[in-house]
């Protein structure tokens, strides 16, 4: 099962990044522990030392957490802080997992798990239904646009694994997911991280439920791309210039597609100037390639000696992004020290791009219960999602978040403190 | 059209990216090489983000002085080929200097003394961003990390106060005398540096693959004799068919029994092993946290 017992196909494996969500205590590190536990992902040593710190805990079973959970304050606590990366491999799949915190005071550090996932595990305690953090997390997870979502109703051995509270639990999550216009592909399943039922065993104890376990969903669940390969876009990271004698008049731009195919040949329009040339050549170190796409990160050389710089974008002429200034976005606020209410000042990073900006308007806030629009209070503090309006100083070549991730996304950066105050997709 | 790259392919595509990004967001980068097969990696890796250009920062070795031969005349070569420059910091002269004491006793290590040479060789070449070629999967320490890492004025990290990370949007702002630690291999695991070192070819230093070596046994720990990590009388020497999954400093560093002489069969034994590369890390025994707090010291 796992990546030690696989080594034959290696190359030709599918990545599916997963994150978990949900509230504190919901049993979202057991259900990773377990997972990995289960499918022989861990090692001895590793068994080992959880098993010395559970013991010394006074643990009454192995605390499975403990394979995640791993700062000191984390373990301290009984809680998780901030997320932790597990990797582990099935034949056919590479598995990259983010084990986020379920605390609210961590969201942040949830949306950081999450803004890299093509999946969600959203875990729901069978004991307390959906609860306003269940929503918090399906809301940000819509957000993002997670395409898959599973809901694990765990801790069903406290419930006698009754489908009674199963089924309750799934038409409340329904109900409130309707509402949710991403939120499409959502699979349920009854567990118990703690016992290991229905997480990659079969569970015994619920006969009534014909659905598949979790690993085997996460195994065979139809992984679509998250990258666009329709609307050609390089952002220029970096000019390469050897100013070697073999390599005298190269000039090449360096960076990593984020969206559609580019080949040589190719009629290209280099933004903001606006000037045109045509690809000569694609390379990724000796290798010349043929054609190169979103994620792949390449250096193309033109015709034409253009003046081209990093935060310049290459696009095809007959679909470019748009050139905004103003700029609407949905944002997740992280700061605990600095509020938004009205105007501000910030840095704005898109892709490789970095602009002064200034908030204009904080138009709306979200309350995650209803979904209501709050607009009585604009402040936007602490976790708090909201829509905002932004000025730029210089022009961004962007595309809607549902478009694309990549060239859709900012994140808004507090000039005095260098801090990450928040995340931003622009609609 | 399935436009679709494999997974190892993802992971090189991010690594690359992360490295540019690095150059571009600092004044002085530099690339920390130990030598060992993720360094090598992480270098190779910049080789291909700059090509034909050469890569734009130095790379920078913390030096024990505990170095196995094989290991220094790799790097050197390594370096040669690479067109590179090698910046050396020295825990020797910081020894000599009187900066900081050396451990005592048989199984005394220069491990922790290599985050004051680190530190201090970061200040004195000014530089803002250390590339580090640490894995989430070695540690669990490790597995909090952002590719971005802050450090504060005095190299500290914060762990519990990390800057959010979201996409591959990365945040390399900072205060004067702060600096960035950055990982570009953050989602390799060990099994893909392997497969990466094959699918590229990289040569690789000597003591990776089986060799035959006088070792000894301690701690349950089989050790190579060398000129630093030397035998107490009850310890009995004897010729072993070893090889290093990883490479450190000799005094911290354990020798596996193996026999596998090429990639392929090494690349089986990581396939079968059942326990972690760092279990023979003797750096990592000495607490729950003793890599957390070395990490919240400044170490790598
Ligand atoms: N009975 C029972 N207990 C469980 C189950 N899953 C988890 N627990 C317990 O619930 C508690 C919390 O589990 P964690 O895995 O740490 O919860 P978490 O969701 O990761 O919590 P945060 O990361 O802090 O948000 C622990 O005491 C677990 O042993 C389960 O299926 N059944
Ligand atoms: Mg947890």
């Amino acid at each position: 099962m796992s990546e030690k017992e696989n080594n034959s196909g290696y190359l030709d494996m599918d990545l599916l990044r997963f994150t978990t969500a949900g509230s504190v205590d919901d049993g979202k590190s057991t259900l990773i522990g377990r997972l990995l536990y289960d499918s022989k992902a861990i090692f001895e040593d590793q068994l080992e030392a959880v098993e010395k710190s559970s013991k010394s805990r006074g643990d009454e079973n192995v605390n499975l957490a403990l394979l995640t959970d791993g700062l000191r304050s984390e373990r301290e606590q009984g809680i998780t802080i901030d997320v932790a990366y597990r990797y582990f491999a099935t034949p056919k799949r590479k598995f990259i997992i983010a084990d986020t915190p379920g605390h609210i005071q961590y969201t942040r550090n949830m949306v950081t798990g999450a803004s890299t996932a093509n999946l969600a595990i959203i875990l729901v305690d069978a004991r307390k239904g959906v609860i306003e953090q269940t929503c918090r997390h399906a809301f940000i997870a819509n957000l993002l646009r997670i395409q898959n979502v599973v809901v694990c109703v765990n801790k069903m051995d406290l419930v006698d694994w009754d489908q009674a509270v199963f089924d309750k639990i799934v038409s409340e999550f329904k109900s409130f997911a309707s509402r949710l216009d991403n939120l499409i592909n959502i699979t349920f399943i009854p567990a118990s991280a703690l016992l290991g039922d229905n997480i990659v065993d079969k569970s015994e104890n619920m006969g009534w439920y014909n659905g598949p376990t979790l690993l085997y969903h996460l195994e065979t669940v139809y992984n679509g791309s998250d990258f666009n390969h329709i609307d050609a876009r390089f952002p220029i990271q970096w000019v390469v210039r050897p100013h070697s004698d073999k390599y005298h008049d190269f000039r090449g731009f360096a960076g990593r597609i984020a969206g559609g195919v580019f080949k040589p040949g190719d009629a290209v329009k280099v933004l903001p100037s606006g000037f045109e040339s045509k690809i000569k050549s694609i390379h990724l170190m000796d290798e010349e390639l043929k054609e190169a796409y979103s994620p792949m990160s390449v250096v193309m050389t033109l015709e034409d000696e253009i003046d081209i710089s990093r935060g310049n974008m290459l696009v095809k002429a007959n679909n470019p992004p748009k050139m905004l200034q103003d700029i609407e976005a949905m944002v997740c606020w992280f700061s605990s020290t600095k509020s938004l209410s009205g105007r501000g000042k910030f840095i704005v990073r898109h892709t490789t791009n970095d602009v002064q900006a200034i908030v204009s308007e904080v138009k709306y806030k979200v309350n995650i219960n209803t979904l209501h629009k709050i607009e009585d209070d604009l402040e936007l503090k602490l976790n708090d999602i909201g829509r905002i309006s932004i000025r730029t100083s210089a022009p961004l070549f962007v595309d809607s978040y549902s478009k694309n991730r990549i060239t859709g996304s900012i994140i808004l950066i507090d000039p005095l403190t260098n801090e990450t105050v928040a995340a931003g997709m622009i609609i | 059209m399935d436009y679709r790259i494999t997974h190892l392919k993802q992971l090189e595509s991010e690594a690359i990216f992360v490295l540019r990004e690095t150059a571009a967001q600092f004044e002085k980068p530099v690339l920390l090489f130990s030598g060992g097969k993720d360094s090598i990696v992480m270098a190779y890796l910049a080789k291909k983000a700059f090509w034909p250009a050469k890569l734009p920062f130095p790379l920078m070795h913390v030096d024990t002085g505990h170095n196995f031969p094989e290991t220094m005349e790799y790097r050197d070569r390594f370096v040669k080929d690479l067109g590179a420059e090698l910046i050396v910091a020295s825990v020797q002269e910081a020894i000599d200097q009187g900066k900081v004491v050396e451990e005592t006793g048989v199984n005394a290590s220069r491990n922790s003394l290599q985050t004051v040479a680190l530190l201090e060789g970061l200040e004195n070449g000014q530089f803002d961003a250390a590339l580090g070629g640490g894995r989430r999967d070695e540690e669990k320490a490790r597995a909090k990390e952002r590719f971005f890492s802050h450090r504060d004025a005095f190299g500290q990290w914060d762990p519990k106060n990390q800057r959010p990370e979201l996409w591959n949007v990365f945040n390399g702002k900072k205060h004067h005398g702060e600096h960035f630690r950055v990982f570009p291999l953050s989602n390799w695991t060990e099994m893909d540096i392997w497969q990466y070192i094959k699918l590229e070819n990289i040569a690789l230093p000597e003591l990776y693959f089986s060799h035959e070596r006088e070792c000894f046994v301690r701690n349950g720990v089989i050790m190579a004799v060398t000129e630093f990590t030397q035998p107490q009388p009850e310890e009995t020497v004897e010729k072993m068919q070893v090889r290093f999954r990883t490479i450190g400093d000799t005094t911290c560093t354990g020798a596996n029994v193996s026999s596998a002489s090429d990639l392929d069969a090494i690349i089986d034994e990581v396939a079968a092993a059942r326990n972690t590369e760092r279990g023979t890390r003797a750096d990592d025994k000495r607490s729950e946290s003793a890599m957390e707090d070395r990490k919240k010291q400044g170490y790598f």
